[in-house]
């Protein structure tokens, strides 16, 4: 069985017009396959390195580099909050926050909640500093949050 | 007295239905993409030079005389890359300005576009930017359904494609060549240059890379006029040849420890004391400002007697900081220790160095082990003058690095121990240690 959807596969090609060659659609590619499967598997490593005609140690090269993508052994969890730690934020309680957060949900940065609802991430500055501390969720910010609305969030309230 | 300052880039702020096609053409939108396809892409090129428009990324360089850089009679493709990365602690002034008028961004690309003769542009945006990224999709399907993107741009003979690449949450993707680098499916690793991207670029082409704002204020400046760019903010300096003036409206961004923390635009050049006092209501709690940052957390600080310091291009460079970069000020009350900045910014360059030079990997990180200690109440005079002696050795301009990642790590701590010196002494002297929490994995 393929690691790939047919709709994954689909939408990783309709990118291929839009570059000059297919290396460029690598990140794309990662993310369409992430954001349906929750991580990038080795299978799916595999599958998108031939569909880009690339070797799979070029796609890991990338994918490596850039923390946000998750392998198969840390999938993500259905929604995924990062907490803002840059200057900004922790003048306004960035650090506290982040801290309180993991304590109640006992994790770390990196970590899903035990029942995998959300995966708690640090972040650097997010671009809402006039909103700090903020969070993002998935791709949403959330500006003024309080360890109250982050913990409800994480637990899908 | 002249008249009050008019905001021109946030004009369609908290428009009801500002960020459509209709509200923007209705508004005047797309009057100076008219223009400039009316002219040649050279006369283009001409009035953002004569404008004086300075890019609004960072570097400060000159907008068009970027643009002639480009090789003459260019065959083959020419791409044009917006940097949508912003990631600078302090700053966001992109983000407002796509959510709140993405047509006229996108209006600066196409006229960009078509002075630089690009055949391409690759809107790099940063990933956190979901909201940005939505309203962007947006707009740009409205341009293709009404001929201003794709084949024969309003009739002219101009064609132009603009895409949308999402990046994926890493600081270095927005120096330029990381930018780059990135875009072609690869870690963002910044290149040496020379070559600069206007003769190797994006996939060995030649290439344009210009930030957001920039192009909203090419956008302003071709339907306005060059004459009435010129009108606003600071003048050259007559006793400086090299200075090429801070003319035009700026997006600042004020945040930190102030009442009212937001986006103002204001003529360049208004001073970090306005800001804070006029602007954003004022240090909270009734305090007084220790230090500002002056333009993102590269530029390193202002001190509380440094608060006149205009915030042009030149201002900040006169008192012994790195520069005005996105002139996003942070600002930070006595209340607060200048040793728990100086490790948060340590710690951000070091989560983002991209590694590739010793100096700046090596440099961020036991710059940040240095602090994490003194924090720890085990610091000793002489890490003083380690980290001084750190900051003094990572850069380009000590010519130990590829990028300016490294001169931004280094700017905050040599600005700290010069202009608070006395204050990190104290601190360790008395053995003192920060109670904040911090969870364990530092970095
Ligand atoms: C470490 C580093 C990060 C940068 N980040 C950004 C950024 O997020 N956005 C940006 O426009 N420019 C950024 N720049 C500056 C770009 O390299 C480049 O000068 C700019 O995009 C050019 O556009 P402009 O001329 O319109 O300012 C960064 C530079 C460095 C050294
Ligand atoms: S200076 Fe730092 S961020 Fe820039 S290329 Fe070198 S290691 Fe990477
Ligand atoms: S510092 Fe947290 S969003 Fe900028």
């Amino acid at each position: 069985m393929s690691a790939l959807s047919e709709s994954a596969k689909q939408q990783i090609r309709d990118h291929f017009s839009r570059y000059p060659n297919k290396q460029a659609v690598t990140l794309p590619a990662l993310h369409i396959v992430q954001q349906e499967q929750g991580c990038v598997s080795r299978a799916a490593i595999v599958e998108i390195a031939e569909m880009l005609e690339l070797a799979p140690a070029q796609i890991v090269d990338t994918l490596s580099f850039y923390g946000f993508f998750k392998d198969e052994k840390h999938p993500l969890g259905k929604r995924r909050i990062w907490v803002c730690r840059s200057l900004a934020c922790a003048l306004r309680g960035g650090d506290e926050l982040l801290a309180e957060v993991c304590d109640r949900l006992h994790v770390q940065p990196g970590d899903n909640t035990a029942d995998g609802t959300a995966t708690i991430e640090l972040a650097e500055c997010l671009g809402a500093c006039d909103g700090a501390p903020c969070i993002l969720i998935d791709d949403e910010l959330q500006l003024n949050v309080t360890a109250d609305e982050v913990v409800a969030l994480a637990e899908g309230r | 007295m002249s008249a009050p300052f008019e905001p021109v880039l946030l004009a369609r702020r908290g428009m009801p239905d500002g960020q459509s096609l209709k509200t923007y053409q209705a508004t005047g939108g797309y009057e100076g993409l008219r223009k400039a396809l009316a002219m040649e892409p050279k006369q283009v090129i001409d009035t953002v030079i004569k404008s004086g428009l300075r890019g609004r990324g960072g570097a400060g360089f000159s907008t068009g005389t970027k643009w002639t850089f480009l090789p003459k009679d260019i065959q083959g493709p020419v791409y044009l890359c917006i940097n949508g990365d912003e990631s600078e602690p302090g700053t966001f002034n992109n983000r407002e300005l796509i959510e709140c008028d993405p047509h006229q961004v996108l209006e600066g690309i196409v006229i960009t576009g078509y002075a630089t003769k690009s055949t391409t542009a690759y809107f790099y945006l940063r990933y956190e930017y979901g909201r940005c990224y939505r309203t962007l999709k947006k707009a740009i399907d409205e341009m293709y359904a009404n001929n201003l993107l794709g084949k024969n741009i309003l009739g002219s003979n101009y064609s132009l494609d603009v895409h949308l690449h999402r990046g994926a949450c890493a600081y270095i993707c927005g120096e330029e060549t990381g930018l780059i680098e990135s875009l072609e499916g690869k870690r963002a690793w910044p290149r040496i240059k020379p070559p600069f991207p206007d003769i190797e670029g994006a996939f060995r082409r030649p290439t344009v890379v210009n930030n957001v704002e920039t192009m909203a204020c090419v956008t302003q400046i071709l339907d306005r006029g060059a004459d009435w760019f010129l009108s606003i903010g600071v003048p050259k300096d007559p006793n400086n040849p090299r200075d090429g003036g801070s003319y035009g409206p700026k997006l600042y961004c004020i945040s930190g420890h102030v009442n009212k923390p937001g986006l103002v635009e204001l003529p360049l050049g208004i001073t970090a004391r306005e800001l804070i006092d006029k602007h954003a209501g004022g240090v909270w709690k009734g305090r007084q400002a220790k230090a500002v940052v002056p333009g993102g957390i590269s530029m390193g600080f202002l001190s509380a007697a440094e608060l006149d310091t205009p915030l042009d291009f030149n201002g900040p460079g006169k008192v012994g900081c790195l520069g005005l970069c996105t002139a996003a000020v942070i600002v930070i009350d006595d209340q607060t220790s200048m040793v728990d900045v100086l490790y948060n910014t340590c710690r951000f360059f070091a989560h983002e160095s991209c590694g590739q030079c010793t100096p700046c990997r090596e440099g961020t990180a036991w710059s940040t082990k240095i602090l994490a200690r003194i924090r720890q109440g085990q610091g000793t005079l002489k890490d003083l003058d380690t980290l001084t002696d750190i900051s003094n050795t990572i850069g380009i301009m000590p010519g130990t690095t590829i990028c300016g990642l490294a001169d931004g790590a280094a700017w905050p701590i040599k600005n700290a121990l010069k202009k608070f010196r006395p204050e990190f002494e104290e601190y360790i002297k008395s053995g003192r240690k920060t109670q904040m929490r911090e969870v364990a994995a530092a970095h």
